[in-house]
């Protein structure tokens, strides 16, 4: 438990004075809202699609995200030296996903603010709460799926390509599940209230099986080197 | 796996390491013993950083045996990493870490004190004004002890150090020279890498030559003998 | 195995049958099964789509088991991770030709070239996922580390494309539609067609057989061809020592 909270610290340590995320990864997504705004061209059409487009936004800003994180391993071959001080490199995957957990959870908060300035989604009473877990199971997921597949390239050159094409198929299933349930907590017509808390399980069900399996695979990814 | 106390640290017979299809060590014999401070000499090229590699457990053998701390690099190289300590061309520190914060945190990892903090950092002489700045903002000499600070936080059993000289100047180098036997007097067995010929002789009992990928000469200066 | 070639007999056995019932299903495909009474003509695609389709699963089934042992007998033999390699890539030319032929059949049907039925949705995830699955694949040139690597993405693959078919199914559940567009399933099928499709998947898979035999091999082969070469580097660069460089 340890090693986790000490990777944890040390990574929001480093995002907290480089404040890449504020800096650069917020101001993108916002810019990535907004072109969708200007791309659609339809204000009854963007309000429908609220939900999805604020979940597009988060997968494209998670991949610039876990870019940032792994690039400060790898940028003077620190992750090596870190997993030689642990013999449990499972503990560093925990450790690391934690960390990008609280930074998507930042992002998320903006961008769920965003859509409810710029689309004029709304969200009333007890939606609140289905809203509020939605952004969390999805953020866990995001953030375990983000982890592995960061440290799948990490040592690689050509990474910043491959990466995207790795995670997003794998993220798919949360992208579809968090939109769904995103449109419930905005009152959509299509998807009431109990089918939004069963996306809600799948969610949950995905943050569990990648959490684990990023863990079990950490360390066999991390033990070859290129 | 088990540490070993007193005797055989590294153990190379006819080791041969391919990267890419080259053999960048090429059948590489050797035996060092706990508590040696070895220099390991040769041209650019020779397999000198490959030797040591092998040695960190961080690429695998293709030919011949390698027994490094009693793990045998054929099976399990993974192990070997927790207990060696390899400083290559790279540090190993986050830019926006303090030097102290930087040493700091292996040491949460691997349960060291505080107190062992602020010890290693006197050993390697590094200053409290040194110690709170940005590791970004460090010297190549100043981030090089925050390396070895780090190794010594970590109690690892052998050092590898590939060419820690490089960069210093004279004065820098040899307080690293005292660095370096002063490990080995705690009971860490030093490998490092260099290819100054008169540097190695003047400041190591015990030097080892590479040539194209084998070891083709292994002095021990204080006795004077080849073997 | 010769080195000249990567054929045997069983493989010219396989090929053989392959290629016989392959003709029996062109023939009968074509010329013999009668046409559908709602689609017309157009129901004779079925005869190449399923058959692909059912090859883009044993592909992927075929990798992930592979895998699987791979990942369990790491130390043993990389001969796993050469399957594993080999279905990868004649999967995803299984998996291009289920999405090709059933974007053609769609269209000479409804008008469409493509629908989001889960069937169909998840061949194409499949498909993205394998061509990820082959880059990591060409990350490594140590074949140990190679195979260590590209099989946890497998079986990580195996865990996603469930999770992503299940996930369509219950999007698409929301749209009514979805139930209805079932390019093959208001085909009613009598027992000609009915055996002309089993041919198919047979021939199918033993083209996939034959494919899959052979890319192994190759792969063997060219990993062999390390060994052998780097032997040849090793005593080369001795030789250059003894030849008296400065010691």
């Amino acid at each position: 438990m340890n090693t986790i909270v000490a990777v944890a610290k040390k990574d929001l340590r480093i995002e907290w004075r480089t404040r890449t995320l504020l800096a650069r990864v917020v101001p993108f997504a916002l810019l990535v809202l907004v072109l969708f705004a200007v791309a659609l061209d339809s204000e009854a059409l963007l309000l429908r699609a609220a939900a999805g487009l604020v979940w597009m936004a988060m997968l494209f800003s998670t991949m610039l995200v876990v870019q940032r994180a792994f690039d400060i391993e790898t940028s003077d071959a620190a992750m090596d030296s870190l997993l030689a001080c642990t013999a449990h490199p499972s503990r560093v995957f925990y450790g690391k996903a934690l960390s990008l957990f609280v930074q998507l959870l930042a992002l998320a908060a903006v961008l769920v603010t965003a859509a409810v300035v710029l689309y004029g989604a709304s969200v009333h009473g007890n939606r609140v709460v289905l809203l509020v877990t939605v952004v969390v199971t999805a953020t866990g997921g995001l953030a375990t799926v983000g982890t592995l597949y960061g440290a799948v390239v990490a040592n690689m050159t050509g990474r910043d390509s491959l990466l995207p094409l790795l995670a997003l198929p794998v993220l798919a299933p949360l992208l579809i599940a968090a939109s769904r349930a995103t449109e419930a907590a905005f009152g959509s017509q299509t998807i009431d209230l109990a089918n939004g808390w069963a996306w809600v399980g799948v969610l949950v069900v995905y943050a569990i099986v990648f959490g684990s399996a990023g863990a079990a695979a950490f360390s066999p990814l991390t033990e070859s080197d290129s | 796996m088990t540490s070993v106390a007193g005797g055989t640290v590294i153990r190379l017979a006819d080791a041969v390491v391919a990267l890419g299809g080259f053999p960048a060590l090429a059948g590489a014999s050797m035996s060092v013993e706990r508590g040696e401070l070895v220099a390991l000499r040769g041209a650019n090229g020779t397999g000198k950083s490959t030797l040591l590699r092998l040695c960190a457990g961080l690429v695998p053998l293709a030919r011949g045996a390698a027994t490094v701390l009693g793990v045998d690099l054929a099976d399990d190289r993974v192990a070997v990493r927790q207990l060696v300590g390899l400083l290559g061309h790279r540090n190993g520190l986050y830019a926006e870490l303090t030097c102290r914060e930087n040493v700091a945190f292996t040491a949460q990892l691997v349960g060291a004190s505080p107190n062992d903090v602020d010890d290693a950092l006197q050993r390697l002489g590094i200053d409290a004004r040194v110690a709170v700045t940005r590791a970004g903002a460090l010297s190549a000499g100043q981030r090089r002890r925050t390396a070895l600070a780090s190794l010594i936080v970590r109690r690892a059993q052998l050092w590898l150090l590939d060419e820690p000289h490089a960069g210093l100047d004279t004065a820098a180098r040899n307080e690293l020279d005292v660095i370096l036997r002063d490990a080995t007097r705690s009971g860490a067995t030093v490998l490092y890498t260099t290819h100054e010929v008169d540097r190695a002789g003047l400041a190591t009992p015990r030097t080892v030559t590479l040539t194209g990928g084998c070891i083709t000469s292994d002095v021990s200066s204080k006795f004077g003998v080849a073997q | 195995m010769t080195v000249g070639s990567t054929g045997t007999p069983t493989t010219r056995v396989i090929g053989a049958l392959a290629l016989l019932i392959t003709g029996w299903v062109v023939v009968s495909a074509f010329f013999i099964t009668p046409a559908d009474s709602v689609q017309g003509d157009s129901v004779r695609i079925m005869y190449a789509h399923v058959p692909t389709a059912w090859i883009a699963y044993l592909a992927f089934v075929t990798t992930a088991i592979a895998s699987g042992f791979s990942v369990a007998r790491r130390h043993r033999t990389l001969g796993f991770d050469r399957v594993a390699g080999a279905s990868a890539e004649v999967g995803v030319l299984f998996m291009a030709m289920t999405l090709i032929t059933g974007s053609l059949w769609g269209r000479l049907t409804w008008g469409t070239f493509w629908q989001w039925d889960p069937r169909l949705t998840t061949t194409l995830f499949l498909f993205v996922t394998y061509v990820g699955y082959l880059a990591v694949r060409r990350i490594d040139t140590d074949p140990r580390q190679r195979a260590s690597r590209s099989s946890v993405i497998a079986l990580l693959a195996v865990l996603e494309i469930p999770l992503v078919h299940f996930s369509v199914v219950l999007w698409r559940s929301l749209h009514q539609e979805a139930s209805v567009l079932n390019t093959d399933g208001d085909v009613r099928l009598d027992g000609l067609m009915l055996f002309t499709l089993f041919s198919g998947v047979v021939a199918f898979t033993l083209i996939f057989a034959w494919l899959v035999i052979h890319r192994q091999r190759l792969t063997t082969l060219s990993d062999l061809e390390r060994v052998v070469g780097l032997d040849a580097a090793i005593i080369a660069r001795r030789a250059e020592n003894s030849a008296g460089v400065s010691a």
